[in-house]
């Protein structure tokens, strides 16, 4: 990883005190951690938190057949956005790189449009105006137009940092523009912005999670549904699902993550590496 | 990395297995108010052969062969979903539900040809909007009838009168009545017409998206009153009954009707009709006492339908 | 489009709009100390402060803001931690964006020149004057363009706050809506607000890549 390369830079190389002294403060911060945490857990578990009710509904073949169909709405929904925005992304980045000035404009404002908007105005929007009898496209085009906004960008830049010389060795070959932009710098740009790219999608799959507000019935809805549903004398499972739910998300976006690491080190092992410009 | 991964793999494998591996079917306690001696809703004569022309929601449910009814799922004894019961229509239960039921075995369609969807609150005018292609083909929800929304949207009914009151904690004894909350903090659902009438009382608002979350909030004890339509509020109350009391001062008249899509008033008709017949042969009660009863309320008068 | 002078529909526009420019700035406050204090960790000689940094920014990356905020709404309460449903907001959406800032940080930190930090050991700085005095001002000088983003983002995202009884702007739809306005001309309006919010945002950070702006 390049941070551990960066983190020898920031500070000698500990001599036999220092080490004592970090092991030192490291067994200390561990130890403020373990009691935060242990805090955390007795005070939860005193609120009943852990008693069998709050988690009782997990066991019910019903109900876990519900968070899969929510599981399975989420990636649906996500699958799709991730598409398509990919798509508007990369004709909004070629608009705002051509050499018409009126497309460069109109292209430009629709990014710092829909860049800008909150995605639950927008999804609320679409579903109040068009799609009110689908809430799936209603959540898919919000999400499509503004995570499409936001790679349109992500890709810019990439095509920006593309050596000028591979764009006028493509000229001098006689490729016309559009050949130039989508057969040698988009495709540099896109391998080159890659963790990035899947960066936001990572955010894509999250912001999915929105579409509860129009009944969209996703994961979190789910979620919600049985937390409002399980009556227990503690109140209700708000922190037994939190975590349930949570726990699925982080493992969904670190797979994704994982997934973008692992295209990464494929791109890199062939030829055209591209060390970090020295700024 | 490598480590990472294979972390992560694990982890998915782990979450797959204990979904797949433990699984009780049936439901955990649904009968703990009234237990097995509590009586049960009617069952409702299906009506063959009906005929209303002119309505375009009533065709597009005889195509399809099944009706698509808007409820709430998260309100006990008025419109509840059983979650560990299953997605099917024995999940549902509650008074509105019943309302629905009754009203589509007079329009021909039996318990097992509805199809439900739970609709918010925020979502009900959209869900019946549209040019004759509705998400929904009616709603039975706690949906008060108000000439705003008649702008919107057409009512049948009012099949039932709630008011607005307060619940809190059953050791509660400051708070009686509206009058009694100035400076309390007081939890509602955003955008209800509940925070509008409470707030010139003087209380501290919270408002959160749904009624259970409020609920959670007075028992650990962070708001010292939930407000809304008392009926709303008693099957809370029901659930936790050493914990939680309803004050019983309601101090707004709430009529709930059926929405249905606008100047549909053929099918407006027909479930006016509907409502009637069923109150008049006494399933009405005997579906409050399966429902709304259980949470300790008594019947009130059937409304008068307002026909227009 | 003529609501917002209606009936006092301003005065709760206003107050919402107030609210949300109010929240989004203690949570920018919150998020950039927090950030820059895990990314301090993540790149720190200590073993254990590392991976409590890794660990924040894997969970609060990944949790959709929603979850976040009942986290923290309906657990901090049970822990007896008890604060308005305002600073609990500042706390969720903090905490949320604090995991982008350290990552955008610590992406800076590896753009500044090997040499800069070792300059600076071979002065006899160590580790917390290598990393705050020379390290993270250029780190973050170069970070800007990605830094605008993310604070771009923040006022969109505490729309969510909505729903947990804070009153933003975007709640004030709800009000209006039930009010029984037409939704499409009350969305006019909020868009309009939180275009200036980000348009006011993005303009902040224009200016500070010009004035910090060095050739190197």
């Amino acid at each position: 990883m390049s941070s551990a390369l960066t983190s020898t830079v920031l500070y000698d190389t500990p001599g036999p005190r220092a080490r004592a002294r970090y092991r030192a403060f490291g067994v200390l911060s561990l130890l403020g951690i373990a009691a935060l945490l242990w805090y955390a857990y007795d005070s939860l578990a005193g609120a009943g938190q852990f008693a069998a009710a709050m988690w009782d509904p997990f066991q019910y073949t019903a109900i876990q057949q519900r968070i899969l169909d929510g599981l399975q709405s989420t990636l649906t929904a996500f699958g799709l956005a991730a598409v398509l925005s990919l798509a508007l992304g990369s004709l909004l980045a070629a608009g705002q790189l051509s050499d018409h000035r009126p497309v460069r404009a109109v292209a430009k404002a629709i990014v710092q449009f829909f860049r800008a908007m909150p995605l639950l105005i927008m999804i609320f929007a679409f579903y109040h105006s068009v799609f009110a009898t689908s809430p799936l496209w209603a959540l898919v085009t919000g999400l499509t137009l503004y995570n499409g906004a936001v790679q349109a960008e992500i890709i810019r830049s990439g095509v920006n940092a593309v050596p000028r010389g591979q764009g006028e060795a493509a000229y001098a070959l006689g490729m016309r523009k559009t050949q130039v932009l989508f057969t040698i710098l988009v495709p540099q740009a896109v391998r080159s912005m890659l963790p990035t790219i899947i960066g936001q999608l990572v955010v894509t799959l999250k912001d999915t999670s929105l579409g509860f507000l129009i009944t969209y019935t996703e994961l979190l809805y789910a979620g919600k549904l049985i937390a409002s549903n399980t009556s227990t004398p503690n109140g209700y499972p708000y922190i037994p699902v939190t975590i349930v739910i949570g726990v699925i998300y982080i493992g969904m976006c670190l797979a994704l993550t994982a997934l973008a690491k692992w295209l990464e080190a494929r791109g890199r092992r062939g030829a055209n590496r591209r060390t970090t410009a020295a700024a | 990395m490598r480590t990472r991964r294979t972390i992560a793999a694990a982890m998915s494998v782990l979450a797959l297995t204990a979904v797949a591996a433990c699984g009780k079917s049936g439901s955990p306690s649904d009968n703990a108010a009234g237990g097995s001696a509590a009586p049960k809703p009617p069952t409702y004569q299906v009506k063959t052969d009906v005929k209303l022309t002119g309505s375009k929601t009533f065709d597009n449910a005889k195509k399809r062969g099944h009706l698509v009814i808007g409820a709430k799922s998260d309100q006990p004894f008025l419109g509840f979903e059983d979650l560990s019961a299953g997605s099917g229509a024995s999940a549902r239960s509650g008074f509105d539900i019943e309302i629905a039921r009754m009203v589509a075995a007079d329009l021909g369609f039996g318990p097992d040809q509805i199809e439900w969807k739970t609709i918010a609150s925020a979502n009900r005018e959209n869900a019946l909007s549209g040019d004759g292609d509705h998400q929904i083909d009616f709603y039975v929800g706690t949906y008060t009838i108000n000439e705003k929304r008649k702008a919107q949207v057409s009512f049948a009914g009012p099949y039932l009168v709630a008011g607005q009151d307060l619940l809190v904690a059953k050791d509660n004894t400051t708070i009686t009545g509206p009058e009694s909350v100035k400076d309390k903090s007081v939890c509602s659902v955003t955008g209800s017409t509940s925070i509008d009438n409470i707030t010139p009382y003087g209380a501290k608002i919270t408002k959160y998206e749904t009624y259970s979350q409020c609920v959670d909030k007075l028992m650990t004890g962070e708001v010292d009153a939930v407000t809304t339509d008392d009926a709303i509020l008693k099957g809370y109350a029901a659930k936790n009954p050493d914990k939680l009391k309803v004050v019983g001062k309601p101090f707004t008249k709430e009529p709930y009707g059926v929405g249905l899509a606008k100047d549909d008033s053929v099918l407006r008709n027909a479930i006016n009709d509907a409502l009637k017949a069923h109150e008049d042969n006494g399933d009405w009660k005997k579906a409050y006492d399966a429902t709304l009863g259980l949470s300790g309320a008594p019947a009130s008068a059937v409304p008068a339908l307002e026909r227009y | 489009m003529g609501i917002l002078f209606e009936d006092g529909n301003f005065a709760l526009f206003r107050a919402g709009f107030l609210q949300t420019v109010e929240l989004s700035a203690l949570s920018a406050l919150l998020a950039l100390l927090l950030g820059t204090l895990l990314a301090a960790f993540r790149v720190s000689p200590v073993p254990a402060l590392r991976v409590f940094g890794t660990v924040w920014v894997n969970v609060f990356r990944n949790t959709p803001l929603t979850l976040l905020f009942f986290a923290v709404a309906f657990g901090l309460p049970r822990l007896d931690v008890h604060f308005s449903s305002f600073v609990f907001a500042v706390i969720a959406l903090g905490s949320y964006t604090a995991s982008f800032v350290c990552e955008v940080l610590r992406s800076g930190i590896n753009t500044v020149p090997l040499g800069q930090a070792e300059a600076a050991r071979s002065l006899g700085m160590n580790f917390g004057q290598t990393l705050g005095l020379i390290v993270l001002p250029q780190a973050a000088r170069s970070v800007l363009g990605p830094m605008s983003s993310v604070f771009i983002a923040l006022p969109r995202n505490s729309a969510v706050a909505g729903a947990f009884s804070v009153s933003e702007l975007f709640s004030v739809q709800g009000t209006l809506t039930e009010r029984g306005y037409n939704i499409l001309s009350i969305f006019f309006w909020l868009a309009a607000a939180y275009l200036l919010v980000s348009a006011v945002v993005a303009v902040i950070f224009r200016l500070l890549e010009t004035r910090l702006a060095v050739a190197r």
